[in-house]
């Protein structure tokens, strides 16, 4: 197999959310984006979650059916690494000599992905605001049937539902407030 | 309501009521709505569960692999990392900072060089002493050529002086002197005997042989004494030695109550020695034994210096507490036998006791 069928499968495994794909990704890679990040007025915590950042992106990217990487993963993400960091950094107000600027410029272009990456940001920022306004129960029963992707039988004996019915009415009444907070938001 | 449409996004429903569904849609405006609204929220769900779930597994990753030690976060690195950014912060100050040192320096040198000459003297007298503490000790032995006892094939590495301490064979030496693996005597007349290595001390620089040969008669009483009291400064005192294969006299006189670099084991004696002279007893006046001599000093004319016989007392006692055949510092207890005799004739005594000893492998 060569680097490319590697790289393609790897991918793969970061949709389907592998652990394995995710755990080889990292270790390829991070030490590389924590270096950039620490040489630029950066700290450890910075280190982590730019490199965790990028990798959503890659993800993000990498679902879509018409994805296509033109370069080595490692360079995508190093790339994606150095615009945010640069971003952050103009954003916290800490400009960089032109030196370190220029050290910056990515190789490639990502303007685009990292544009749809806003995006999604956003929307998933939207959601998490839904969720944080809705408030126990409800926020840890659609989490657990949603996200943890737990069944009704689980659901019943962890909230203490007298029968998987009940748990069901209480799941859509809190789905019901869930998709107002969210559309509150999101049709802005 | 909703019940029906997520039966109705999964599949879940009849035919006949898919197709009744179907067709509230499209007669139903606000019912094709919600459907959409539905959609699109269900879609955005699944999108923030896999996303959230994802991030989770990002934060173990990272936290398992830092286990592993695959990724790093240590203070190592950390600090590397801040003495980069250091260095790229301050590198022309740095620079700055070191010509400016360095000329500084350089016309420090140049003043002192000018105008320090008193200053520099005490310095060369100081260097000097350092001088002087940096010379060697030389060691007093000569290489002897000719050897008759000699075992066949055997090379002589070393030889120096010894003297009795044991009217039944046993000599004094210093370690240094005991080059090789054994070694043979020749008294003042050139008659050799065979010895072994009985004893030796190197801390003290001391070692014990002992004849082994049966032509040699043994001596009843030894005409001086180990004077283990202290001895004056100036105090006459002489020596006999082998600097060469004819016993030697030479005398001078106590010079300084310590060795060299103040070693108190040892006193100066002003005293031409030579190699050969090591081992050497040194007597007072009287003929009695104040020490041995073992070194001199390298680079000045007439300093030896001369292990005390306090030293020597202590390390026979020393070896008489190891070894039960050690034998012991009171038999030289023959006090002032010669006092009084002029010195020819002491020598005449005190030189059949001295031997010459030539050590080989």
């Amino acid at each position: 197999m060569n680097s490319d069928q590697r790289e393609q499968q790897l991918l793969r495994g970061l949709v389907e959310n592998d652990t394995k794909a995710i755990q080889t990704i990292y270790a390829g890679n991070f030490s590389l984006i924590q270096a950039l990040v620490l040489n630029n007025n950066g700290s450890y915590d910075d280190a982590r979650d730019l490199f965790q950042e990028a990798m959503v992106i890659l993800y993000e990217k990498a679902r879509k059916s018409d994805f296509k990487l033109t370069c080595q993963l490692k360079t995508y993400l190093y790339a994606i690494a150095k615009r945010l960091w640069l971003k952050k950094l103009k954003h916290h107000g800490l400009f960089v000599s032109n030196t370190d600027l220029s050290i910056l410029e990515p190789v490639i272009a990502v303007e685009e992905d990292l544009e749809m990456a806003e995006k999604k940001n956003e929307e998933f920022e939207v959601m998490e605001s839904a969720f944080a306004k809705l408030g126990e129960p409800c926020k840890g029963l659609l989490e657990a049937f949603y996200i943890q992707k737990k069944s009704m039988s689980d659901l019943v004996s962890i909230f203490g539902y007298t029968n998987t019915d009940n748990a069901k009415t209480q799941k859509y009444k809190c789905l019901m407030r869930l998709k107002k907070l969210f559309f509150a938001q999101y049709s802005k | 309501m909703i019940e029906s449409l997520e039966r109705y996004f999964n599949d879940e429903m009849l035919p006949e009521e898919k197709a009744y569904f179907e067709q509230m849609r499209l007669e139903n405006p606000e019912l094709d709505h919600m459907v959409v609204s539905h959609k699109i929220f269900m879609d955005k769900m699944a999108e923030f569960a896999s996303r959230k779930k994802l991030m989770t597994n990002l934060r173990s990753t990272h936290d398992e692999l830092l286990e592993k030690g695959t990724i790093a976060e240590d203070q190592k690195k950390i600090s590397k990392g801040k003495i980069i950014q250091l260095w790229h912060r301050y590198k022309k100050t740095t620079a700055i900072a070191a010509c400016i040192a360095g000329l500084t320096a350089l016309i420090i040198s140049g003043v002192i060089s000018t105008f320090g000459t008193a200053s520099r003297q005490t310095v060369e007298l100081l260097s000097r002493d350092i001088e002087q503490l940096k010379k060697t000790q030389d060691y007093q032995y000569s290489q002897i050529k000719e050897a008759t006892k000699l075992p066949e094939g055997a090379v002589v590495k070393s030889g120096g002086s010894a003297f009795l301490i044991d009217g039944k064979g046993y000599l004094l030496t210093n370690a240094h002197v005991l080059k090789g693996s054994s070694a043979v005597v020749a008294n003042a007349q050139g008659q050799e005997f065979k010895t072994s290595i009985v004893y030796v001390d190197h801390v003290k620089d001391l070692a014990v042989l002992k004849i082994t040969d049966s032509d040699f008669e043994p001596v009843k009483t030894l005409p001086y004494d180990l004077k283990s009291t202290s001895v004056n400064l100036g105090a006459d005192v002489f020596t006999l030695g082998y600097p060469r294969n004819d016993i030697t006299y030479n005398k001078g006189y106590l010079s300084a109550l310590s060795g060299f670099d103040g070693d108190t084991s040892t006193v100066q004696i002003s005293l031409l020695a030579n190699p050969g002279n090591s081992g050497g007893p040194v007597f007072n006046k009287y003929g009695d034994i104040i020490g041995i001599l073992s070194t001199r000093e390298a680079n000045a004319q007439g300093v030896t210096f001369a292990i005390k016989s306090k030293e020597i007392v202590q390390s026979l006692e020393d070896w008489n507490e190891k070894d039960t055949s050690a034998i012991r510092a009171s038999a030289l207890r023959n006090t002032h036998n010669l006092k009084g005799v002029n010195r020819e004739n002491q020598l005449v005594s005190l030189q059949q006791y001295v031997y010459n000893v030539k050590a080989y492998n």
